[in-house]
Order: structure tokens, then sequence, then C-alpha cells
């Protein structure tokens, strides 16, 4: 019912947007931040370049002062930019006021106004537009009750709780409709239930409001389980723009492989063919990353699920030894001393098939067919 | 509180409690009482005393006799015929108290739109800028008023540096009067009392969280609208208590219109003044200040009800 009303309202620029599928929402060209002056210089991005679609769930992931919350506020116009055009619908909105911007933000610590109620807060963004008062009435309705807050409309924002001050802050973004939705590090003051609880509420209105969402996590599983597109960041670099999937399944340099999830590196020698000569002792077929045409040494990746123990001395397996043994219910993760002196992690399953490997013995390491991928290091 | 909630507990324990929570309370009071003593000696007093004088005679040649009269009150508003003795109405007490209560108003105005941009530009600043900027906002209260009042004097007199730097310049060739004119006094007042406007400022400014401006911001309200929804909401508690520590200080001042005003210019702390000294009249000076006092009452009165009112919840 929401969407439905949303996308009535929605412009004929946008729909046209929409059905060209490949124009983007929020395109941001080559985008510089550099803070202080001189030897002070800072880059807090570089050249960044992202493109975001209409309704799509986009997640900023990286390590704390990566530059997520500084690309944030240059998309909400609390900065500029130093270099580089941040468009919206195709058009320049880099040096523009914040007010001037249908873009709406979840701040972190919610940045609710103490002085006035949740309803007041809720219709703050409509009361600036310039709305008519019956329809703000409305329209916080509308809202709180999107967010399951209806009840609490006339308390103070003090005298709610953490997860509450979280939908308010929600409800009043989304009142005004905006084009885009920045949300940054939105559940990181919430305890673990409640966190997992908004997760999915936010997916749901996501979904419901139809708008884009652009949002700023730390937390790699978090990420994972909610975006429809990832782009980790480390030192105010853009290391690779994909699904989920892609990013987990084929990372393209080691940070990335490295940030998300557990991870074995392999060094080798290019052969020709499209396969690696592993130090450790073994040829394995292995896919570059795309545009990149590896040559000489090579880093490769393997998830440690992609890897299975085998009996020593089957053919095509790393040879090694098991060097410790770490039991996790579900699974048991095995850590293997391999030829060259690498470290390797296989993580088994435990059924009752699977045999278990004391440590000490000696043991193959037979790597999944596809699961090895060259890094562009 | 949580006892109301509960089935009655045995009577003996809140007995014991209560005997317990008497003790506490008198301990308490025993430690409130150096301070009673000195408000009860030198404040309450001083103010009986200037409310019995003030019902009092005036003695010929100052001090008062003991007789019961409220001529005092009476020759406030009313001046009595020499010959017929029938009372006319003299408003010129009243008029040095409605010039000081609009002193009072401008002053504490003034003092508001300059302080507010002073106030957040320091709250703006670095964190460890900003102590430095306190003290600065400080510096003037390391000399004494009246050496302040003095150095404005030659600032602004005719010969003072003003006037002769604009006649040197060749921008007038008569000097312009600025010295005992109500400007004068004003521009005294705003001295001597801005600090006191800015400091409670800057106290509630350093408080205010700025992602509620960014927040206002984010949500389509222009700058302007951010200052009225936002900022002067957060800051009231400073602005009353500025508008306070300006206001009831300035509507009592003495040494800056005496000596910026040159005795023309009088507010109602000179007047008072003028009772104990040359006017020799006690008793009407015991009844300005009292007046002056219920005027500051009424006043705070009104306008602390009227601040608090406008802020949901307050
Ligand atoms: N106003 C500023 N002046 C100077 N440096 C800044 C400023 N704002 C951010 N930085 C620097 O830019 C870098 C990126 O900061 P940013 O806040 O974007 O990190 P982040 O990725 O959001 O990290 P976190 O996960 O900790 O929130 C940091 O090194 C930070 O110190
Ligand atoms: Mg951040």
């Amino acid at each position: 019912m929401q969407a439905a009303k949303l996308g009535a309202e929605t412009s004929p620029r946008e729909r046209e947007g929409a059905a060209q599928e490949a124009a983007p929402v929020i395109s941001i060209r080559e985008v510089s931040k550099v803070f202080g002056q001189g030897v002070a210089a800072f880059t807090a991005l570089d050249r960044v370049q992202i493109d975001i679609g209409q309704n799509e769930f986009f997640t900023l992931l990286g390590p704390s002062g990566c530059g997520k919350t500084t690309l944030l506020r240059l998309i909400a116009g609390f900065d500029y930019p130093t270099m580089g055009e941040i468009r919206l619908f195709g058009q320049d909105i880099a040096r523009q006021p914040p007010f001037k911007r249908p873009i709406n933000t979840v701040f972190q610590n919610y940045a609710l106004f103490p002085h006035m109620t949740v309803g007041q807060n809720v219709g703050f963004g409509l009361e600036m537009l310039g709305r008519p008062k019956a329809e703000i009435a409305g329209r916080v309705d509308e809202m709180l009750r999107l967010v399951r807050m209806e009840a609490l409309k006339d308390r103070r924002t003090s005298e709610i709780s953490g997860g509450q001050q979280q939908r308010v802050a929600l409800a009043r973004a989304l009142a005004p409709q905006p084009k885009v939705l920045l949300l940054d590090e939105p559940l990181s003051a919430l305890d673990y239930k409640l966190r997992k609880e908004m997760q999915i509420e936010l997916k749901r209105l996501q979904h419901e409001t139809g708008i884009t969402f652009i949002f700023v996590t730390h937390d790699q599983e978090e990420a994972l389980t909610m975006s429809d597109r990832i782009a980790v960041m480390s030192g105010g670099r853009v290391l690779q723009i994909g699904s989920a999937h892609d990013i987990y399944e084929r990372p393209t340099e080691r940070f990335v492989a490295n940030f998300i999830g557990e991870t074995n590196f392999l060094e080798g020698q290019v052969q020709g063919g499209g396969s690696v000569a592993l130090d450790a002792g073994s040829v394995v077929p292995a896919l570059p990353p795309e545009g990149f045409a590896p040559s000489g040494r090579v880093t490769v990746v393997i998830r440690p699920e992609h890897a299975r123990l085998v009996p020593s001395g089957t053919a095509g397996s790393l040879a090694g030894t098991v060097s410790n043994a770490v039991y996790f219910g579900t699974d048991t993760h095995y850590h293997v001393t391999l030829g060259d002196g690498s470290e390797f992690m296989v993580r088994q399953q435990n059924s009752r098939a699977s045999a278990s490997h004391e440590i000490g013995a000696p043991v193959g390491v037979a790597i999944d067919e596809g699961a090895a991928r060259m890094l562009r290091d | 509180m949580a006892a109301t909630d509960t089935p009655p507990p045995a009577p003996s324990l809140p007995s014991f409690e209560a005997e317990a929570q008497t003790r506490a309370a008198r301990r308490n009071r025993l430690l409130t009482l150096p301070a009673l003593l000195i408000i009860g000696i030198f404040g309450v007093l001083p103010l009986l005393i200037i409310l019995v004088y003030s019902f009092l005679e005036a003695g010929p040649y100052g001090g008062v006799v003991w007789n019961f009269s409220t001529e005092a009150y009476v020759n406030f508003l009313f001046q009595a015929d020499i010959f017929s003795d029938k009372l006319t109405f003299a408003p010129a007490y009243l008029l040095i108290y409605l010039r000081s209560f609009l002193f009072a108003v401008a002053t504490t105005l003034v003092c508001l739109i300059l302080g507010f941009p002073t106030a957040y530009f320091m709250a703006t600043r670095p964190p460890r800028q900003r102590n430095l900027w306190v003290l600065l906002i400080t510096i003037p209260f390391w000399s004494n008023l009246l050496v302040r009042t003095l150095a404005i004097m030659f600032i602004i007199r005719d010969e003072g540096l003003i006037n002769s730097i604009l006649m040197g310049m060749g921008v007038i060739d008569h000097p312009i009067t600025m010295l005992y004119t109500n400007f004068a006094v004003l521009l005294g007042l705003l001295y001597a009392f801005l600090p006191f406007m800015v400091l409670p400022l800057y106290a509630s400014l350093e408080k205010l969280d700025f992602r509620l401006v960014e927040a206002a911001y984010d949500l389509y309200a222009t700058r302007w609208r951010v200052l009225w929804r936002v900022i002067v909401p957060a800051s009231l508690p400073g602005i009353v208590a500025g508008c306070l520590l300006v206001f009831i200080p300035t509507l009592g001042a003495y040494v800056t219109p005496l000596i910026l005003g040159g005795g023309t210019h009088l507010m109602i702390g000179d007047l008072i003044a003028q009772q104990f000294g040359s006017g020799r009249n006690w008793p009407l000076g015991s009844s300005q200040a009292l007046i002056l006092m219920a005027v500051v009452l009424i006043a705070l009165f009104v306008y602390v009800r009227n601040t608090t009112g406008r802020t949901p919840h307050g």
C-alpha cells in the first residue's frame, strides 16, 4: 500500500529513469575529499566512483576511518567534495546546500530534536517544505504506523527507548519522501537482538517505500545479509563494488578478501590457460579479476569452505600436516601447514561421515573446482 | 516511592526509616546554618531597615525622624503644593523609572543581538580554543568598572580619541557630541554588561549538539529556520539567564549613567544614591529602592512565565 502510494507520486523523470533501467539515481564521479592544507593535508576520499540505481539497497562497507561517513556527508550536502561530481538523476548537486537536496539522513545517534515530540520530529521535514497542516498530520500518522510507533506520537524523544528513537529517526527521514535515504551505521548503538530485528525492519521499509537506501556499516555480516550491492572501501578508495555473493566469492583484492570472511592466500606462478602453479606444490585453475591480465607471480584466494581434507597423497591435492583443529559445533576448522610453509584453513562440516584428523597427521588438501581466484593485489 | 506499590510492611520499619530521615534532615539544616546566617544578617536585615526607614520622616540633615509617615511613597508620584498642601501629580521620578526601564530593555536586547553571534562563534571553535575565548571575554573584569567607564569617557568626549581621529582625517570639522547623551549611557551599559550575556549563552550553546543543526538542514530547514527552530529553543536556558543577568543590574546601574550621563541622564540607581547624599531624604531613597525591587520582581515574574511557557512541555 505504501509502495503504491509513493509510486504514484514519482516524477516523470524518475519513471523515465526506471524505464531505462540503467540510469542511476545517484552517480558519484571521481569524487575526492581532502581535509586540511599543505603538509597537514589528508585525503579522506580518493577518486571515488559509484553508481547507485533505483530502489537499490547499497552498502558502504569498510574499516573505521576509511571515509564512509565522509562520503555520506558529501552526498547529504554537509560538506563539499574537493573534486568531482555528485549527480542526482544526472544533475550535479555537489555544491547544493542540504536543504535543497531531496535526500534525507538517518544519523548514527539519531539526532532527534529534544524539544519536540515524536510526532513533531516526524513532521519537521514536511513542515519545512511548507506542506499544508492536514497533509503533514496524515503523513506523520502514516509514517508512525509504518515504523509501528503510532502509540508514542505525543511522547518526548527523551522518553522513549533507543530502539524506538531509531524508528522515529527512520520515520522522520522517510516522511518527506526523499529520493535517496542515507543511513550512517544506524544500528550500531543497538544491542544484538534489536539490531537483528531492525535489519529485517529496514529491508521491509526499503521494499515498501521503493526509496534508494545508502547504508553505512563496518559490520560485514550486516552488509552481506542486507545489501543488493556493496562497495568495500579502504583508505578513502573504493576497492570493489558488487553483490554480496560477488564480494564474498570473487574478491578482487587482498584487502577485500581479508576484510570479509575468512580466507586462504596462496602464492604461485601464472601459467597459460588460466591456471596457477602454487608454491605449495600443485597446479590449480584460477580466474583473474575482470579486466586484469596477470603475469608472473600472483596471489590466489580460496575460501576455507571450498577445500576438503583428503587422504595424504591423493592426486592433485596439496600435501601438508594438520597443525590445529578447532571444533565449532556444526563444523571444525582445520589448520594445515603446507609444503611451502604457508598456513591453510579448511572448514569441514561435522557429520557422522566426516573423518576427524589428528594434529600432526599428514593430509592432502583438495581444492574445489573453480574455487580459486587470482587477486589483483 | 516504591513503598506505595508494595503491601504495607511491618510497622517498625517505616518508623525507623522516618527517624533516620529526620536525623538526616536535622544534620542538613545544621550545615546550611552559616549561609542562612549571612543571608539573614546582610540580606534580610538591611531590607527590613530600609522598609522601616521608608515609612519614617526625613531628618533635616539626613537620617530619619521616628515618626510614621507614608510621605516617601506619596512623593514618588505626587508633589505637595507649598501653600495649599494640595497634591499634584509629579511624574519626575516615574519618568526616571521609565527611562531606566527602557535603558535596561534596550541594553538587554542589544546585548542579546550582539552576544548571540559571539557566543555561537565561541561555541563552534575547536574545543581547545574555546577556553581561550572565554578568558578573552572575561578580560574586562580584570579592571574596575569605574576605571573602564572613565576610559569610555576619554574615548567619546569632544576632545576624545574618536573625534580627534575623525577631525584629523578631515571627515568632520566639529566634534560629534557623544558624551553626556543617551547614546553614551547605552554604550557604557552595553560595554559593562555584554559579558554577562555572552557567558550564559556560550554555556548553553556549547552543550548544543550540532548534529541537530545538520539534521534540520537535512530536513529542508533553511539557515534562518535552523536558527529559530533548533538553535534558539536549545539555547533558551542561556537566553533566559543572560537576559536576567543583564536586565536586573542594568536597571539599578549607578556608575555608568552617573559618569557618562553627566548627571542629566539619571537612572534609578543615581536617583536613590542622590536621596542618601545631597537629597538628604533617606525615607525617599528607601522607598525608591523598595519600588525598584518590586519592579524587578514583577518583571522577572512576567518574563520567566512567558519564556518558559513558550517552550513545549516547559
Ligand atoms: N573534518 C575533518 N577534518 C579532518 N579530517 C577528517 C575530518 N572528517 C574526517 N576526517 C578524517 O577522514 C577519515 C575518514 O573519516 P570518516 O569519518 O569518513 O571515517 P568512517 O569510515 O566513517 O569511520 P567510522 O567507521 O569510524 O565512522 C578519518 O581518518 C578522519 O580522521
Ligand atoms: Mg563514520
